[in-house]
């Protein structure tokens, strides 16, 4: 259970959302095992308040093969619907089996795909 | 300025139109040129990478302007240098010969030159070509002097129908010779002898129009004019159909467009797929998948791309730009964009972000189809209502796939695929790797034989081929002994290239090469270990050419005792009568040792071989094998060989089993077996201890490093030390 790939913007205080993420994973997992249907549901962790100092907003998303992908937004900007978020875990996933598709790439690698970071960063940026 | 600087070593006038001399006296101003007339090479160099040609270019440019030669860029060199990189931005071979014509000034990126329209000049094929041309730049063209100051403006576009015509030059036949492969043959030849017609036709109109009035009305164009003018008089290293298609296209168009748009188009080039790189990769993907329509699965395509030897990152990155439709298969026109990256990665461009224009599988399809029926058309008028103007795109990108059959022959290494391909397998493959590139070849040799092979393209990586070439040739030498089984390995070599017909040798090679598995590592240990002397003969003997500085001094210890058993043998033996037949055995070995018995003899007759140097010089040869090994080396590969001569010899005569002990009483033969063995031994010894040395001198090295920072601590606290003291005092 390691990242495959972090990005976070515009603030870098890096850490505190790799620790987020980390932590939303227990999250994710109990909702996997919990379900034991379709698991190819877009899950939504929507967390609300997770600390009374810091409000934001978690969000995850599971794949066919257990690849999961978390967004961390700030609840500051509630502007975001859970459309929005849908879609954004949609990009990430079509991206995602981009990256896939390359026979270079291994699975468990770290993703350097650049394509794939020109769609991360063109979201995160629609998104601040 | 002066016409002087203008001439060039290589025996020709080139004198300077008065622009080109103003342009060139910024330029040498800019270059700061001191008292002796020496330009500063940083300063050269930062103008010539301005110039945005490859770094291979630029190296023609520095030898031909005789500034390699002389070490540093002389005004003179200069001024050629400006006028080749002004020919080699236009298009031109970087030949002495093309800038006998004029020539339009050299544009430079980023320099700080007002007369210079800066621009975008990425004629990258062009210089692939001219490598080709560069290797061997005859004066086959006995051109008249021409006024230069008219040439430039008055090449006007009447005048260049009459170029187009076909005419049989005389001066074709040298340029012939160095194209290798038999595809080349034809266009090749027919495009010099087209440039050289059109550029005669074109000097001659020139005189015919020696109104300078005329170029003072485009003297605000003349930088583009020229440059259109060029690519029209001079379809140099392009294929003749491109030089056709150029010049009638360009002619059309000169009169209305700017030189950029006709310059633009050469600046997709590295991105360009020309015909017979198409060829070539079509041939590819025939051999990883037989059906032209389908698809190449990633794994399959992950494969021949990691063959390669490009890094994973990379290769993923290729992987993205060419999948447009991420299947995770490549259709052909997705595999040749891929294989177009790589190759242009090899070659030392930084892969793009997106997939370049010229290369998505739309435009791929779009000139996949075009092309074709260009080929088969004659030349003159008929392509100019055919030709796009990626066509003629095409054609002169068509160039670099000549130069890379041509550029076998040359000493330039350009290589692509063999670059990266021979660091790795370097160490593994040695010989059949080396050998496999230069596949047309049919001998094999050994450093310019790679560098031959280093064809392709006009990489920037040549420099850093250089220095990788430095390392490879001690990796090579010590795999030189590997071209024991060059015949084999030919016919590897053979069979291979038979498999395969393409009219790219080099790509070939460097595929067939980036294919080749590695070769069994332990091949040069067995030629070494092997003690049949002969073999060691042949491995020497094929190991001294290169080789010198590779080995190490051999342990002067141990052969002396071993010497001194063989001398005290040798000196006991000298009466014997048998001692003559060696005698005279070493003296044919030895005869050509003479200049190195006369050294050794001075360096050891002090040796405790004492007893031995009072003996006749028949011993100063047995002795000389040995410790000459130490204080001379090149001569103990001589002495080696020799040494084996003397073992072979020895050991055809018949001998009883030799003792280690009793050497009086034992006939000569046996004696002369225990050296041998011994000799053997002594070199399996040396070899050891070489290695050991090796290792040892390495530790010393880090030793000493260490022992310097240690001492570097030292003083910086004793500073600290010191700085502190007075203040405890207070």
């Amino acid at each position: 259970n390691y990242p495959l790939y972090i990005r976070s913007i515009p603030t870098e205080n890096e850490l505190k959302f790799h620790y987020t993420v980390h932590t939303s994973l227990d999250v994710v997992e109990e909702k996997i095992s919990a379900v034991g249907k379709a698991l190819v549901d877009q899950r939504e962790l929507y967390l609300g308040l997770l600390y009374p100092t810091e409000d934001y907003k978690v969000y995850g998303y599971v794949t066919n093969s257990k690849v999961k992908f978390v967004i961390v937004v700030d609840s500051s900007n509630t502007a975001l619907r859970d459309n929005e978020i849908r879609s954004m875990f949609r990009k990430l996933h079509n991206s995602y089996t981009d990256v896939m598709c390359n026979p270079f790439y291994n699975p468990g690698d770290p993703i350097q795909s650049k394509a794939f970071d020109n769609m991360v960063s063109a979201m995160m940026v629609q998104v601040c | 300025m002066e016409q002087g600087p203008g001439t060039v070593s290589g025996g020709g006038f080139i004198s300077l139109s008065e622009n080109e001399q103003r342009c060139y006296s910024d330029l040498y101003t800019l270059c700061q040129a001191d008292s002796s007339g020496k330009l500063a090479a940083s300063k050269v160099g930062e103008l010539f990478r301005a110039s945005q040609l490859p770094a291979d270019t630029l190296h023609q440019v520095t030898e031909l302007c005789g500034a390699k030669r002389l070490g540093y860029f002389g005004t003179g060199q200069f001024y050629v240098a400006l006028k080749l990189l002004a020919a080699a931005q236009s298009g031109f071979p970087v030949r002495l010969e093309s800038i006998k014509s004029e020539m339009p000034l050299p544009r430079f990126v980023g320099m700080k030159n007002d007369a210079e329209v800066l621009r975008y000049p990425n004629h990258s094929q062009n210089t692939e070509s001219q490598g080709y041309q560069l290797g061997k730049p005859p004066m086959t063209v006995a051109r008249p002097s021409l006024d230069r100051d008219a040439l430039k403006r008055t090449e006007s576009l009447g005048d260049k129908q009459e170029t187009r015509s076909p005419p049989p030059s005389p001066l074709r036949s040298p340029p012939n010779s160095p194209s290798s492969s038999s595809n080349q043959d034809r266009p090749l030849s027919y495009s010099y002898g087209k440039e050289w017609s059109s550029t005669e036709q074109l000097t001659g109109g020139e005189t015919r129009h020696p109104a300078a009035s005329e170029m003072s009305s485009y003297e605000s164009k003349h930088l583009s004019r020229p440059l259109l003018q060029q690519e029209v008089s001079s379809p140099s290293n392009y294929g003749s159909k491109s030089s056709l298609t150029h010049s009638s296209v360009t002619r059309a168009l000169s009169v209305e467009r700017s030189a950029e748009e006709g310059s633009a188009d050469y600046h997709d080039d590295p991105w360009r797929i020309t015909e017979e790189q198409r060829d070539y990769y079509t041939m590819q993907f025939k051999s990883l998948q037989p059906d032209l329509n389908s698809l190449i699965s990633g794994s399959v395509a992950k494969n021949f791309f990691t063959k390669s030897k490009l890094s994973i990152p990379e290769l993923s990155h290729i992987w993205e730009l060419s999948d447009v439709d991420c299947d995770g298969a490549l259709t052909l026109l997705e595999f040749s964009a891929a294989f177009h990256l790589i190759v242009a990665r090899k070659n030392g461009y930084s892969l793009p972000e997106k997939l370049p224009q010229t290369l998505q599988p739309g435009f791929l399809q779009r000139d996949a189809v075009s092309p074709k029926t260009k080929r088969d058309g004659t030349f003159l008028g008929s392509y100019s209502e055919l030709v796009p103007s990626n066509q003629q795109q095409k054609e002169p990108a068509y160039s670099e796939w000549e130069v890379i059959s041509e550029l076998p022959r040359t000493p330039e290494p350009l290589i692509v695929f063999e670059d990266d391909s021979r660091t790795a397998p370097q160490e593994t493959n040695t010989v059949e790797s080396i050998q496999l590139p230069l596949s047309d070849k049919s001998t094999p040799k050994q450093e310019p034989r790679i560098d031959n092979s280093m064809s392709a393209f006009s990489p920037k990586r040549n420099p850093a081929f250089k220095d990788t070439s430095a390392e490879h040739t001690p990796l090579e030498n010590t795999p030189a002994a590997k071209t024991d089984p060059p015949p084999e390995l030919e016919h590897q070599v053979k069979s291979r290239t038979r498999q395969r017909s393409y009219s790219s040798t080099s790509i070939d090679d460097a595929m067939k090469k980036v294919e080749e598995p590695p070769a069994p590592p332990p091949r040069p240990q067995k030629t070494h270990s092997r003690a049949s002397s002969l073999d060691l003969n042949k491995i020497f003997q094929q190991s001294s050419q290169g080789f010198k500085g590779g080995w190490l001094p051999p342990p002067a210890i141990p052969p002396r005792p071993l010497a001194a058993q063989i001398l005290h043998f040798v000196s006991s033996t000298e009466t014997t009568s048998a001692q003559k037949s060696v005698q005279k055995i070493n003296f044919a070995d030895f005869s050509k040792f003479s200049e190195e018995e006369e050294n050794a003899a001075k360096n050891d007759a002090q040796g405790q071989l004492g007893k031995a140097a009072g003996s006749s010089e028949e011993s100063s040869p047995l002795k000389d094998i040995l410790p000459a090994q130490r204080p001379q080396k090149p001569s103990r590969r001589k002495c080696r060989p020799e040494s084996q001569n003397l073992d072979s010899q020895e050991t055809t005569l018949p001998l009883p089993p030799p003792s280690s002990s009793a050497p009086g009483t034992k006939p000569h033969l046996p004696v002369q077996k225990q050296s041998s063995r011994q000799k053997r031994a002594i070199q399996t010894a040396i070899r050891k201890n070489k290695e050991a040395n090796a290792v040892l001198a390495r530790l010393n090295s880090e030793l000493q490093q260490q022992l310097k920072d240690a001492h570097l601590d030292r003083i910086a606290l004793e500073t600290q030390l010191e700085q502190l003291r007075p203040v405890s005092y207070l």
